[in-house]
């Protein structure tokens, strides 16, 4: 099993979901977060003021699947969430030891 | 008449002189019975009276929306206490000093009052009758109360904002104590209690830019200087803005006090018993109403310009600095000078607000560019329709309201800086006044 973490642009969520799920994608879990990375940071103006907005909002995706499926949900977040911009996000795959289904105890890949 | 104005209508400053004597060619307008009019004029200010109340609501919510969640809870206390006291206090002293009518503690209506009575505000007997009234020739007492003790919160609304988020509760609400019932009726009393301003300066000051606005901005300036700004405010020659909570509190806050505004300066015509009166009311009412609207759309373009986007929070300023820059004068301007009057003021405040970061006052809400400022400007653009007043009458009078009210705020905010201390502790500032002081959040469900 795979942990696929993704930051993407938040009004990319709901884009994102809908071709994740189409490929067989059950479930995830989506966070707001705030961070940086290539995009860095940028100015504004409050009341005459300057000042540096460090941390760029993101929406953090935390999807499980089966090793199979794992190239598949990484291709798709990078065709949907892609609009060619700096601060289009960055993805993350990791080896998952186990995933349990709380209502059932069911383990390993029928509990995703 | 209708026509006249409607004709006249685009060369509205001509008109502005030219219309008391057409009405007076034109037509001998029939005599409202004094009953009628004691009645009419009872009305207009318990309708003004209770549209400057609303003006409470508006100051509560600007300020609530312009602090950070964690000193909402703090923010919305002190505007509610605040209000409460001044109401309490204008009837134990504040009433009779502002109104003594002619009797000076020192001074005289001829020689020019400095000092007005002291007692109690009492209202007419219940069921009164016209030939037991206080005044025929005017309105009841009790409604003159209402009307006037709205102002008195309303100076005291302004000192609330600039302070907010590090000053502790109880010597806030001591100062706002001393404020109401000393400070703004002995400066009401100078020009609207027939005072010295009024009878030996000739000062004008029709709602009150200077004796309710300048005098809460004086204040609140004084305030500030011995409090000291927020932590973190300016550092390393940085400014850090500490952006508002919720501005769409802020945005209604500002809409309830324009709201509110209408019968601030519409009811300090002070009569409704006239055609005359009542047409002056509605100028006053247009007037107003233009001059927000100027300072709003004057912020809007100023912020474009200087930084490339628009700030809400300076519209917001800009259309309250117009109200307060037409309060001096509502009635004599057109429509048009009207707008340029408040548009002026809003422009003032887009400069004093990032100029106030500069020399390091941290006025969280702007009230010092709005209701100072802008007070001081709206005194200044009176002689320009209105040829009663004087520029020099005006500016004597602006700095007499400004160093007493100055000089006695900073004794005041001193001397409760020495006995008890006005800065909440370092800690207690980081968390917020909310926790610290009130263990009690606005939000507290939400976190981030």
């Amino acid at each position: 099993m795979k942990l696929i973490i993704a930051a993407i642009k938040p009004f990319k969520l709901e884009e994102v979901r809908e071709a994740l799920t189409a490929i067989g994608v059950r479930g995830m879990m989506v966070t707001e977060i705030k961070g940086f990375g290539a995009q860095s940071g940028h100015t504004e103006i409050y009341r005459g003021a300057e000042y540096a907005v460090n941390f760029v909002p993101k929406v953090k995706l935390e999807i499980v699947v089966a090793d199979g499926l794992a190239d598949e949900v990484v291709d798709t977040i990078l065709k949907t969430a892609k609009t060619d911009k700096i601060g289009d996000g960055k993805i993350f795959v990791l080896d998952v030891g186990q995933a349990v289904r709380v209502r059932t105890g069911e383990a390993g890949e029928e509990a995703l | 008449m209708k026509n006249l104005s409607k004709i006249t209508g685009l060369a509205a400053v001509l008109t502005a002189a030219a219309l008391p004597v057409f009405a007076q060619d034109a037509e001998v307008p029939a005599a409202v019975p004094t009953d009628v009019a004691w009645i009419l004029n009872t009305l207009l200010f318990l309708i003004g009276g209770f549209l400057v109340f609303w003006m409470a609501a508006g100051f509560a919510m600007l300020e609530a929306g312009l602090v950070r969640s964690k000193n909402v809870t703090m923010q919305l206390l002190k505007n509610v206490i605040l209000f409460s006291i001044a109401c309490t206090m204008y009837y134990l002293i504040g009433y009779n000093l502002m109104y003594p009518l002619g009797n000076w503690t020192i001074g005289a209506d001829e020689t020019g009052g400095y000092l007005g009575a002291f007692a109690l505000a009492v209202l007419e007997a219940v069921g009164v009758g016209a030939d037991a009234v206080d005044d025929y020739s005017y309105a009841s007492t009790g409604s003159d109360f209402f009307f006037q003790v709205m102002f008195c919160a309303t100076t005291a609304s302004i000192v609330s904002g600039t302070l907010a988020e590090r000053i502790k509760l109880w010597p806030f609400l001591i100062f706002t104590t001393v404020l109401t019932s000393i400070i703004y009726p002995i400066v009401g009393s100078w020009k609207w209690g027939g005072g010295f301003l009024d009878s030996q300066f000739g000062f004008l000051d029709f709602a009150g830019s200077t004796v309710v606005h300048s005098t809460g901005g004086w204040a609140a300036l004084a305030g500030v200087l011995v409090l000291g700004p927020r932590l973190g405010k300016y550092k390393d020659g940085r400014v850090n803005p500490m952006p508002g909570s919720n501005l769409t509190l802020a945005t209604l806050g500002t809409f309830i006090l324009w709201l509110g505004w209408f019968g601030f300066n519409g009811a300090s015509q002070l009569a409704m018993g006239s055609i005359g009166d009542a047409a002056d009311i509605s100028r006053i009412f247009v007037n107003t109403n233009a001059a927000a609207a100027g300072g709003a759309i004057a912020a809007l373009i100023m912020t474009q310009l200087l930084y490339k986007k628009p700030d809400l929070t300076m519209v917001l300023n800009g259309a309250l600095a117009g109200l307060v820059s037409i309060t001096a004068e509502p009635l004599t301007p057109g429509i048009g000078v009207a707008t340029l009057i408040g548009g002026l003021g809003g422009v003032i405040v887009v400069f004093a607000v990032p100029f106030l970061d500069k020399i390091k006052i941290d006025d969280v809400v702007g009230a010092i560019p709005v209701h100072l400022i802008c007070g001081i400007w709206g005194t200044l653009a009176v002689p320009l329709t209105n040829s009663d007043a004087s520029f020099y009458g005006q500016i004597v009078s602006i700095v007499i309201v400004g160093a007493f009210t100055f000089t006695v705020s900073l004794v005041v905010w001193m001397i409760l800086k020495v006995v008890m201390g006005i800065r909440a502790p370092q800690e207690d500032e980081m968390m917020g006044l909310d926790k610290a002081e009130l263990g009690m959040e606005a939000y507290p469900e939400f976190k981030v």
